[in-house]
């Protein structure tokens, strides 16, 4: 099954990466090369086969709901490229 | 600068030479080599003496432990408070990390130092450290070369002498790929070991932490420092503290070593099954066992990998959004454009093939073909592992196919990058430790790596069996030569 250049637009619209019609051409062949290669996954049967979503069988510890961490919003905000009291800016998005 | 990090150690302990003039002596040497090789991103001096200054105050009082002391090389996917951090992208190019990694956190417990930060893949996709933006490493074999990758800075650091030792990732073979085409030992310790916190995260179910040094002694003493239980990482696992850097009792006699017969085709080059060859006749020597054992869907591990490691990256690089930190684009037109136009130009472009591919396997009506399939592969492939090591103890294999590719060779066809990764990612699908270690140079004088495969928790006998190599051969001493390094005023031919 190969993807169309149609499908490469909707999934960088998805991914919300701009994508030009020159990349979104030369990226349909390279992703046309790693699907060829995923599609032999296909050869083998895996019915009945239980996933593996990962590599221990582990479930998710649990802890109380409290707060355990000191208020660092200076030091986390630091790398923002756009605050203003303690708020991340963004382009308007409500008229 | 020859030594290893253990007798550095042991130098710092017994007062032959302070930290602070070790880390000066290592930050200028990496700075010089620095501009041939490329293997860091970052220095700071200043952070790295007066960590070595708390140090000397520490061995001054008698308090010093393997590692207090030593500068260490640190790939730049850990976060270190202070340090910038980039992860070897754009995205982060000003990144400076407000808090410290786990392993950082360890690292800096025991009285290490942090040398540096080094160069690789973006956010550790890539397997030639072609994808830096902040340019290729080179190998300090051939400088026309790739050290590998993901965590090829960290490899050709310690190849080229810059570093006493380094840190590294392993997602698909990230540690054990670079350590095989740079000629040094390397290991992916079992899924859980090591903590994730503070580690940018690639493919979460698959990323995992591990040592890079010179010999299997100096990765058992960073191992040691880098494993432990941390709630920060919701799949650290809690387990007794294992002594690995206590190799006093590495026999190998009686040992059985499986060899997957899908690990031995005819697509190896023919150097490259040679030594691996000599390697297994050197261990039948010493006293193992050699089996044969089947892997028989291991075949199948590129192409599950491809699927689950993008779909992870995929949602792991959602967070890069130019709101909260990173890079953020200059003109856009609204929010959706500002997303949109800072991702397509802070990531580079395997970055955004894997997110696309990643995106595409998990989109609605793909699901069940792509990401469940998958999983189901990844089951497989776990299960065969469990059969073979009901007749043996440990595997063995080469950890590469061939040895260094030219730079440049294959960055337009990113499926041939994807298969110099053919042996390594099966051991990050099941969790399972993995380590390369060095075992002969081809024709061209390219070092090959030897790969070691343990079941769960095995890292202590992998190190120990490494160990008895590294006693009976001393490939691992061997040092790239240097028609560069006299420009550089490095006096004799030799990096070291």
């Amino acid at each position: 099954m190969a993807l169309t250049k149609n499908d490469v637009y909707k999934v960088a619209t998805l991914a919300r990466i701009e994508i030009s019609d020159e990349q979104a051409e030369e990226t349909l062949g390279q992703l046309n090369k790693v699907f060829a290669l995923i599609e032999e996954m296909q050869t083998v049967d895996t019915t009945d086969i239980e996933p593996m979503a990962h590599a221990q069988d582990i479930s998710t510890r649990l802890r109380d709901d409290v707060v355990t961490e000191k208020d660092e919003h200076e030091a986390l905000q630091s790398n923002a490229p756009s605050v203003e009291r303690a708020l991340f800016l963004v382009p308007k998005v409500i008229e | 600068m020859n030594k290893t990090l253990k007798e550095l150690g042991l130098g710092l302990r017994q007062k032959e030479f302070s930290s602070v003039e070790l880390t000066q002596e290592y930050v200028r040497r990496a700075q010089t080599l620095n501009a041939t090789i490329n293997a860091f991103i970052t220095f700071d001096e200043e952070q790295s003496l007066g960590q070595a200054r708390a140090a000397d105050e520490l061995l001054a009082k008698g308090s010093g432990h393997a590692v207090t002391g030593i500068p260490i090389a640190h790939k730049d996917i850990w976060c270190a408070k202070g340090w910038r951090t980039t992860c070897g992208s754009k995205m982060l190019g000003e990144f400076v990390a407000p808090y410290n990694a786990h392993v950082i956190q360890r690292f800096n417990e025991q009285g290490s130092v942090i040398q540096g930060k080094t160069n690789m893949d973006e956010f550790a996709m890539g397997s030639s450290n072609e994808t830096s933006w902040f340019g290729n490493v080179k190998n300090p074999w051939d400088l026309e070369r790739v050290p590998g990758g993901s965590s090829g800075g960290s490899a050709a650091a310690v190849a080229a002498g810059m570093t006493p030792a380094s840190t590294g990732t392993d997602t698909g073979g990230s540690i054990r790929q670079p350590a095989a085409l740079t000629g040094i030992t390397g290991l992916k310790p079992t899924y859980g070991l090591v903590s994730r916190y503070g580690m940018i995260a690639f493919a979460s179910s698959l990323d995992q932490g591990g040592p890079m040094a010179r010999t299997a002694e100096d990765c058992a003493i960073l191992l040691e420092t880098m494993v432990g239980f941390d709630d920060k990482d919701s799949t650290s696992l809690s387990r007794d503290r294992v002594a690995y850097s206590d190799l006093s009792d590495s026999s190998v006699d009686g040992l059985t070593i499986g060899l997957p017969k899908e690990y031995f085709s005819d697509d190896t080059d023919a150097d490259v099954a040679k030594s691996i060859d000599d390697a297994i006749k050197c261990y039948q020597s010493l006293g193992a066992k050699i089996v044969d054992v089947s892997l028989p869907t291991s075949p199948l591990s590129i192409s599950a990998y491809y699927v689950i490691a993008p779909a992870e990256a995929s949602s792991n690089l959602s967070r890069y959004d130019g709101v909260r930190y990173g890079h953020r684009a200059k003109t856009y037109t609204d929010l959706n454009d500002m997303y949109a136009k800072t991702r397509a130009e802070g990531f580079g472009d395997e970055v955004k093939r894997r997110i696309l591919t990643g995106a595409y396997v998990l989109s609605h009506g793909y699901y069940d073909a792509y990401y469940l399939k998958a999983q189901k592969i990844r089951r497989l492939i776990s299960t065969d592992f469990q059969t073979a090591f009901s007749s043996c103890d440990l595997i063995m294999s080469p950890t590469t196919p061939s040895t260094a590719f030219k730079i440049g060779e294959k960055v337009s066809d990113p499926v041939q990058m994807y298969l110099s990764d053919t042996f390594t990612i099966a051991a990050n699908l099941a969790g399972l430790p993995a380590m390369s270690l060095p075992c002969g140079f081809d024709q061209k004088g390219l070092p090959i790596g030897l790969q070691i495969i343990g079941n769960y928790f095995d890292e202590a006998r992998m190190l120990s069996v490494a160990h008895a190599y590294q006693r009976e051969t001393d490939w691992h001493e061997k040092r790239p030569q240097s028609h560069e390094s006299n420009k550089h005023g490095m006096g004799n031919c030799y990096w070291a």
